[in-house]
């Protein structure tokens, strides 16, 4: 069998939680994992720990903190302003060899996956992607990972018994923010690094980041599918007026009628929005996971026995490319009316 | 001019909509389900192809698995792939992303100094997306993943990718040989070819190899070279909803549907 770099009788009872930073910023996800993580910790006793790598960055240390983490261990070099799977992967290589954290666990973000499938290689390890729920048994140390993506609402549980550490990869948006305690006071390590150019055969050539889509903090979400006939312009136009973003089922972003990254769903992002509607949207079951978290779901389908029907608080059985412009308008002749 | 050498990882795989699962036993009912090569890898064939479109290329297809994956690489030959191969043998099963990439590694490895291996960015069933990453760090090469298009320099030894990232996208360099990861639905997979569709499915063939042809050690595949372990399957917790249908014509659904929005927001 083989054998992991350092095994289950050299680790040290900790989570420690791979901090993503772009652009300086701690990325929302490192956050959330953080927030479970504490919950983990506290049920287990153990220690949370964060891994923090960027140039200038010891500002984010305390919102980390914040967020629950005991210790951050943190390393800053102008090489490691920019993720680049070659500096970062040695780092955090080198201080998981050290630590031997029993759970290691990162955003599944691009950098987040890039990252952790290097690292689990390197480490000689098992790692569970894209999990959306993690459980630690206090006794035994052992964390179980949900994984979906088998098909039919069904969910895996993944272990890693005998290999350490146990990593996962945690999609964002799946665990909510705990509260922010600004108060929290927790303890700083600076790492010390040997990192040069020479080690970095990754060059980033240009950098274009504007403001993303991100479906996951909208408090009202438009969902259309195949029934709404690529018209999301509408769907747009309803979102606009509450506050909302758009997002959309497989077959349409197949079919290029919008960008994959407004994919809702099992592949796609899972959302937690105060509303979610589902516009000409039959209900198949990838779908539904994305707005299971949703306070409240609003279906309209054209079809009777559609199954978004059996996901939905309210079922309004009409054709959404007539229904929509209807509630379109009727919200904006209530808007006037209360203006003036 | 020399010729650029791209191997091809493919992975044939369920269709997903057809997936069932026995309510009794949780288990994954497979039988009835047909399979099809995982739409991202027929992207990453498909940038293979456009680089032999625009340099000397031989583009290999390799793949991991049951000897029915045969002809599903035939259809990737048809599309103008000039060689596949596929590592099949029963040690391999139960393999992990950890056992997978050690495998696939050793496969290149035997097919000998690619400049590039593109992978699709993630299978549809497994949908980890780790394993470009894997193969990259078994092998020591540089990698690009999430890359919409790709550019060789064949005399700087380079290639460089556009890569997305949220809300943006980068462009990276990386030395070849590298391990390039190819954004799912970026480019528009090409039909087969009929000229050679017949000697595809007829004439070419397929190698298959075996743990022994390509030295792969057995303690790095299949269950043993594999940590993880599924410990169950569950169904998904649905939560509950009111279900309530809204009546009447158009114009009162409108309005009922407005207050209620209202009182939540």
């Amino acid at each position: 069998m083989v054998a992991s770099l350092y095994s289950v009788d050299d680790e040290q009872k900790t989570i420690w939680v791979f901090l993503d930073q772009v652009d300086g910023e701690l990325e929302r996800v490192s956050l959330e994992i953080l927030s479970k993580g504490r919950q983990l910790a506290d049920e287990a006793g153990w220690s949370l720990n964060g891994l923090l790598l960027g140039h200038q960055i010891s500002d984010q240390v305390q919102r980390a903190i914040a967020y629950g983490a005991d210790e951050i261990w943190i390393a800053e070099h102008p090489l490691l302003e920019h993720f680049t799977v070659d500096a970062y992967t040695h780092v955090v290589e080198k201080a998981l060899v050290k630590g031997r954290p029993s759970v290691f666990l990162c955003g599944a973000t691009p950098n987040g996956r890039d990252l952790a499938g290097r690292l689990a290689v390197r480490l000689r390890t098992g790692l569970n992607a894209d999990c959306t729920d993690l459980r630690l048994d206090p006794q035994s140390g052992l964390l179980t990972s949900e994984v979906t993506g088998f098909g039919g609402g069904v969910i895996a549980l993944l272990e890693s018994p005998h290999h350490r550490p146990q990593m996962s990869t945690v999609r964002p948006g799946v665990f909510p923010l705990g509260d922010e305690d600004p108060n929290r006071v927790g303890l700083t390590h600076v790492m010390e690094i040997e990192i040069v150019e020479g080690m970095i055969p990754t060059k980033l050539i240009e950098r274009v980041v504007g403001e993303g889509v991100d479906l996951t903090q909208t408090p009202v979400l438009v969902c259309g599918g195949r029934g709404i006939e690529g018209k999301f312009d509408m769907l747009q136009e309803l979102a606009d007026l509450m506050h909302g973003d758009v997002g959309a089922t497989r077959p349409p972003v197949d079919e290029g009628h919008i960008e994959r990254e407004r994919q809702v769903g099992q592949t796609g992002v899972v959302c937690r929005p105060k509303i979610a509607f589902a516009c000409g949207i039959s209900g198949a079951f990838h779908f539904v996971v994305g707005i299971q978290d949703a306070d409240f779901v609003v279906a309209i389908n054209s079809d009777p026995n559609a199954p978004i029907f059996e996901y939905a608080d309210i079922c309004i059985v009409d054709d959404a490319l007539q229904f929509i412009p209807a509630l379109i308008e009727d919200i904006q002749k209530e808007r006037t009316t209360s203006n003036d | 001019m020399t010729e650029l050498k791209v191997i091809v990882c493919m992975k044939v795989v369920p269709k997903p909509e057809e997936i069932r699962v026995d309510p009794e036993t949780r288990r994954i009912e497979r039988s009835q389900v047909r399979s099809e090569i995982n739409p991202p890898d027929m992207n990453a064939l498909e940038m293979a192809l456009k680089l032999k479109d625009l340099h000397q290329a031989r583009v290999i297809l390799l793949s991991m698995g049951p000897p029915l994956f045969e002809k599903y690489l035939r259809v990737g030959l048809a599309m103008g792939a000039d060689e596949a191969f596929l590592l099949s043998d029963q040690h391999f099963a139960g393999a992990d992303t950890l056992a997978t990439t050690y495998t696939l590694a050793k496969g290149i490895e035997k097919l000998g100094d690619p400049d590039l291996i593109i992978c699709g960015e993630e299978s549809s069933d497994g949908a980890t997306g780790q394993v470009p990453p894997g193969i990259a760090e078994w092998l020591d090469q540089s990698q690009i993943t999430l890359v919409t298009d790709l550019e060789v320099d064949l005399e700087r030894q380079v290639v460089r990718g556009r890569r997305e990232v949220r809300g943006g996208h980068e462009v990276l360099e990386v030395p070849t040989p590298a391990v390039v990861s190819v954004k799912t639905a970026s480019n528009e997979p090409r039909f087969m070819d009929y000229e050679i569709k017949e000697d595809a499915f007829k004439g070419a063939n397929v190698t298959v190899w075996t743990r022994e042809d390509i030295e792969a050690d057995e303690d790095y595949i299949g269950t043993p070279g594999s940590p993880t372990i599924v410990s169950g399957f569950e169904q998904a917790a649905v939560r509950e909803r009111k279900r309530e249908f809204l009546t009447g014509n158009r114009d009162e659904v409108v309005r009922r549907l407005v207050d209620l929005v209202q009182d939540l927001m």
